[in-house]
């Protein structure tokens, strides 16, 4: 199906139009404004998912802020869209919106609820821009709005200790991790006198600032996006954010995951394969140090997971752990860039990708169910819950099956890619990654008995089922996640087989906007 | 916060068309001089910094309501991207000046080489600069006006 090209404007621009005009309608009447809210973000997914549409079909978009057509040289802001960004677009999307859906209810008894809305369309309108932007610059400009508006609404329950202090160590680590961002981007600059992606693609050397700019960006943007020893932020932001706002941060931390993509797929894409470095080509370099990265994330994640004691956290060190996979998944798809089982283990990551954000959200938003009826995140004080609680129980079943890997849910599907096409670059990969996703079921299982198994605790005599609203939401999630899981090959082929292509030909993302290709 | 004395709170009251008329001048002129909406509102939210500091935060919030502020915070915001979308509808593209040629507002092109800078120029920039001004100046005030309000009690707590 065709749209204007004016939609992938428009899908930036409606989010940032509505934050700015939530404050006013809230001044009206605070129904009409959560009204207000969930319109504006269902309209924006319905806009993403037409232009998913188009996109699949007819190939890459772009679009130029301010003029007519691309003048040469390239100064104007560009938009390019090609199926790997639609793909992080629409689980931007579908989170946000289920994310406000849930707050209806659970943000109920909270002041301020009019900043809350903003920051979260804000953050939105932050999102979709990094990922479907074509600019280096115009995308580090909203991986600040990314930044800036979560921290908020990390700290947005701010009587907790807690919280203010995961949102000052959020904005530490991103103001960090923006300066570097902007430091390559400066590099690059500095010596091809282009910020667009495609231009820079074309043209990029190699040289001695080039490397340092590499490493700057992939370290900056693996921070943010929570790979192990740079994960000390993740626990604590996810853990004391509101539920609603974690779900949403578990999108903001993948969009910087496709910035990683991005990065070595895109705009180094056109070198690392053709320089080696001791004889070895240097993508697989970087593929083994991402493959070593992802299976110390995995393990880091479980064991970590196996010992807290706080729901939200334990789904942090799972969320941790699913990291890894996707980041093995990618890892081995560089290493083994060309090959039948590169490919197949690209496309697992990718589809990992969208799997970890519907089962990591839905636990998050069970967990938050969890509080909102009795007030209690510790483990070790929750129990019998499933006795009041039938829905949101079945909810977590099928979160924690999926998370684990069983099979019929979308994680297995993912998961088994994965698998076998690790076990080809190194059975030992495969046999981390099967360990540690039973270790993570074990996990799962501990937590559903000590929170909703066992005898009826007292104290939770009297919870009742949460309200309709937040059950809606995250009904809509695991309707996904089953018909994922039912119907893998499906999405495979339409959304992340595209997608997987999309990231592998560079040279297609260049043709676009510069003339003659390479 | 208190006020301060009799002297300072007249000072201020002089000081104060100076430099709110300085900052409104380099909103103003911002696609003309070095500066721009940010840089002019920040100067202009100075001057209101100013007098929240010499008249104390109790008399300040007697007058003016942080909530009123924050409407036209939005209003700033919602300018700039009217602006934007309104390039859409009328011109080429999101963000399009289309503005600029068209003889109505801001439409002049200048003319090329040295001379006098014409202020009737620039399109839909100078639209935005105000835009993003009126955004400056009331977002940061409102910032300040809340911390020293938050100063403010909390001093009384620990009475």
């Amino acid at each position: 199906m065709n749209v204007p090209d004016y939609t992938i404007a428009l899908v930036v621009a409606i989010p940032l139009l509505g934050a700015f005009l939530t404050p006013l309608v809230g001044r009206i009447n605070d129904k009409l404004r959560n009204i207000f809210v969930i319109l504006v973000l269902t309209l924006n997914a319905f806009l993403v998912f037409l232009l998913a549409s188009d996109v699949l079909t007819t190939g890459i978009k772009t679009y130029v802020f301010g003029a007519q057509d691309i003048s040469y040289p390239i100064v104007r802001i560009l938009f390019e869209v090609d199926a790997m960004s639609i793909f992080m677009a629409i689980i931007s999307s579908i989170l946000v919106t289920v994310a406000v859906i849930y707050s209806w209810s659970f943000m109920k008894e909270n002041t301020g609820l009019d900043k809350y809305y903003t920051l979260i369309l804000l953050l939105t309108a932050g999102m979709l821009g990094m990922v479907l932007t074509g600019d280096m610059f115009n995308f580090f400009v909203f991986l600040e709005i990314t930044s800036i508006a979560s921290c908020a609404l990390i700290a947005f329950w701010t009587h907790k200790g807690e919280s203010v202090e995961a949102g000052f160590k959020y904005i530490v680590i991103s103001a960090m991790g923006a300066l570097f961002v902007l430091f390559a981007i400066a590099l690059l600059y500095g010596q091809y006198n282009a910020l667009n992606i495609a231009l820079l693609s074309s043209v990029i050397q190699y040289t001695f600032l080039d490397k340092i700019a590499l490493v700057l960006l992939i370290v900056a943007l693996a921070m943010k996006a929570g790979i192990v020893p740079m994960h000390m932020w993740l626990p604590d932001s996810y853990g004391s954010a509101p539920s609603s706002i974690s779900i949403i941060l578990v999108s903001a931390t993948l969009a910087s995951l496709y910035g990683v993509f991005r990065v070595i797929f895109t705009l180094y894409g056109n070198v690392l394969s053709k320089i080696a470095n001791f004889g070895i080509p240097v993508n697989v370099l970087i593929g083994w140090l991402i493959v070593a990265l992802a299976v110390i994330s995995i393990l880091i994640g479980v064991f970590m997971a196996l010992i807290q004691s706080d729901f939200k956290r334990l789904i942090a060190y799972g969320a941790v752990a699913e990291l890894g996979y996707m980041f093995l998944g990618i890892g081995t798809g560089i290493v083994a860039l060309g090959t039948a089982y590169g490919k197949t283990a690209l496309d697992g990551g990718i589809f990992h990708v969208i799997n970890d954000a519907l089962d990591v959200g839905l636990l998050f938003l069970v967990a938050g169910a969890i509080y909102y009826a009795t007030k209690e995140t510790s483990l070790d004080k929750l129990g019998g819950l499933a006795r009041n609680m039938k829905y949101t129980t079945v909810f977590f079943i099928i979160g924690f099956l999926a998370v684990a890997g069983m099979p019929p849910l979308n994680g297995f599907a993912s998961k088994l890619l994965i698998y076998e096409s690790t076990f080809q670059l190194n059975p030992i990969l495969a046999i981390v990654a099967i360990l540690c996703s039973i270790l993570l079921l074990a996990v799962f299982v501990k937590v559903f008995y000590s929170a909703f198994m066992g005898p009826q605790l007292p104290k939770f005599k009297d919870v009742k089922e949460v309200p309709k609203s937040m059950l809606f939401s995250m009904g809509i999630i695991a309707c996904i996640i089953v018909i994922f899981g039912l119907f893998p090959e499906f999405i495979i082929n339409n959304l992340v087989e595209p997608a997987a292509n999309a990231l592998i030909g560079y040279s297609e993302y260049i043709s676009q906007v510069v003339v003659g290709g390479i | 916060m208190t006020k301060m004395s009799k002297i300072v709170r007249t000072i201020a009251s002089i000081a104060f068309p100076f430099a709110m008329i300085y900052g409104l001048y380099v909103i103003a002129h911002g696609h003309l001089t070095p500066g721009g909406g940010f840089q002019g509102g920040a100067i202009a939210a100075s001057a209101c910094a100013m007098i929240l500091v010499a008249f104390g935060s109790k008399w300040t919030l007697d007058k003016i309501k942080e909530k009123r502020l924050s409407v036209f915070e939005s209003l700033g915001g919602i300018g700039f991207i009217a602006i934007a979308l309104l390039g859409l509808v009328f011109g080429a593209a999101f963000f399009n000046n289309f503005l600029t040629g068209s003889n109505f507002l801001f439409g002049t092109i200048p003319a090329t080489g040295s001379g006098l800078a014409d202020i009737n120029t620039g399109g839909v920039l100078p639209l935005m600069n105000f835009a993003v001004g009126l955004k400056v100046i009331v977002g940061l005030f409102v910032i300040v006006l809340v911390m020293a309000y938050a100063a403010t009690s909390f001093k009384e707590d620990k009475k």
